[in-house]
């Protein structure tokens, strides 16, 4: 699957074909349309993986028993890293599925396919705010100052602007979105 | 007062009278058969030839009703200068069946918030029943803001009958509390697809915004109507959860919430897992749930 996260990428979705992505699974092309009926259905199915994968390590995050400061730090620490070392997962996001909207129209419409994802993004600030760390305010704003400002810096680092490694950027970007988020007294 | 029917004694401690209200506002067909089953002896406001003290004269009453929260404090509640807790004490010991009826009289209701005083009870709080050898079955919780008429009287049936209700942890009857007020909602469907109505109105659910507890209350208003024809989440009322033991909470008609997620979900469900089947719900707009009922 990382295969064909990799040359969707790479290549852009209309560039690239069953065949390819058959070849780079190392599959013959009759065995792949035993697994997908078409190149859209490897998409949506490829949308929900990459996503569950970050689903996942946020799920981790949220359950330890530390502050939610420290989850924002752990979280954007562990975005940098996927971004770094498989940027593929999230290069598919940005450069595929935010670009062909029209592809995910039927079966990935909403939250349908990176539910998981957005869940555990909610729990992160739903505890946040229970607990007095992070204010009130609306659910989308939130999420967008989270996701708007990792998706952004995901892709300063794949066009090669940045001056330093990655990682080093990590702690002041969760500062950042910890700021935007935090409690303040009134 | 020689009665072959089972005698009723409604005693009113500290109460805004709603309980009286709601049993008067029973299905009258029902309340007529109530009248004709049981012997109501006494009550404040219905009877006119038993005063109290005649009641704490009798050796004994088959059923004791009480209405209303409890205090033993004097200087803000008494009867004939007694304090409603003694009054308590003294009718608990000739009663075969206590039955709390609303959430005053189960667990201190609204007066409890009355800071002045923090000795207002529920019955149930502030009696010891182990001293009553008298009493046939444990006290029952009729809870509700008021409670419906209806449990009362399927209460005292079921007693009379049976001798015995299986009762939850909260001490109220099972086959009235076991069903949330959620169930036999008419907005059920606009609930699945996270549909928010407006107050009032026949559309859409009222949890999302308006606070409604249907999926946290235990009550039967769905199943047994009020007044046989409807209830407050058919009228476009949020349930406000008065058959809970947090009632009344603050806020009752705003749904709390943490960064627009909802801070209590509906019972049984993680909130993880009732998130991320929101979030699915909410992507499909269906139109026929965005309408109008009639245009
Ligand atoms: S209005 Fe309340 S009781 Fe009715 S469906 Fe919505 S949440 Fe449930
Ligand atoms: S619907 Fe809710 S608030 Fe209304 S009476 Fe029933 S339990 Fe109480």
């Amino acid at each position: 699957m990382e295969n064909s996260l990799k040359l969707f990428s790479k290549k852009g979705f209309y560039n690239t074909t069953i065949p390819d992505i058959a070849k780079a699974m190392k599959m013959s092309v009759g065995n792949m349309y035993n697994y997908f009926s078409s190149k859209e259905e490897l998409a949506k199915y490829a949308i929900k993986y990459s996503t569950n994968i970050l689903a996942a390590e946020l799920r981790e995050i949220n359950q330890m028993d530390i502050s939610s400061k420290e989850k924002v730090y752990l979280f954007v620490k562990n975005y940098f890293e996927n971004v770094k070392n498989s940027p593929e997962v999230v290069e598919y996001f940005l450069r595929v599925y935010l670009s062909n909207r029209e592809v995910f129209k039927e079966g990935c419409e909403g939250f349908l396919c990176v539910g998981e994802f957005v869940t555990e993004v909610m729990i992160l600030l739903d505890e946040g705010a229970q607990n007095k760390e992070f204010r009130e305010q609306d659910f989308f704003p939130a999420f967008a100052m989270i996701m708007g400002c990792l998706g952004g810096f995901a892709f300063l680092s794949g066009e090669a602007v940045l001056d330093k490694d990655l990682l080093e950027y990590s702690d002041p970007i969760a500062d950042n979105i910890y700021r935007a988020l935090k409690y303040e007294e009134s | 007062m020689k009665s072959h029917k089972p005698t009723i004694v409604w005693y009113q401690a500290v109460t805004c009278n709603g309980n009286t209200h709601s049993l008067l506002s029973a299905s009258s067909s029902r309340l007529e058969l109530f009248l004709n089953s049981f012997d109501l002896i006494y009550h404040p406001s219905l009877t006119i030839d038993t005063t109290l003290d005649d009641i704490l004269k009798l050796k004994d009453i088959d059923f004791l009703l009480v209405e209303g929260a409890i205090t033993s404090d004097e200087k803000y509640y008494s009867i004939n200068q007694n304090s409603t807790k003694n009054i308590l004490e003294k009718l608990s010991q000739k009663a075969k069946y206590i039955i709390s009826v609303g959430s005053c009289a189960s667990y201190g209701g609204v007066h409890k918030k009355f800071e002045q005083n923090d000795d207002i009870l529920g019955v149930e709080e502030i009696i010891d029943t182990k001293k009553y050898k008298n009493l046939k079955h444990e006290i029952v919780n009729l809870t509700g803001c008021p409670v419906h008429p209806e449990w009362i009287l399927q209460t005292v049936f079921s007693l009379n009958s049976f001798s015995r209700m299986s009762l939850d942890d909260e001490k109220r009857p099972r086959e009235l509390y076991s069903n949330l007020a959620h169930h036999g909602c008419t907005r059920n469907e606009y609930f699945e697809w996270k549909v928010e109505g407006d107050f009032g109105q026949k559309e859409g659910c009222l949890f999302y915004d308006q606070g409604c507890r249907g999926p946290m209350t235990h009550s039967s208003c769905n199943k047994i109507l009020w007044n046989d024809v409807s209830s407050k989440t058919r009228a476009g009322m949020p349930c406000i959860g008065c058959t809970e033991k947090d009632f009344p909470r603050e806020n009752m008609l705003e749904t709390k919430k943490n960064i627009g997620i909802p801070l209590d979900v509906p019972l049984g469900i993680p909130k993880r897992a009732y998130l991320s089947i929101t979030g699915v719900a909410k992507t499909f707009k269906i139109d026929r749930l965005n309408k109008k009922l009639m245009d």
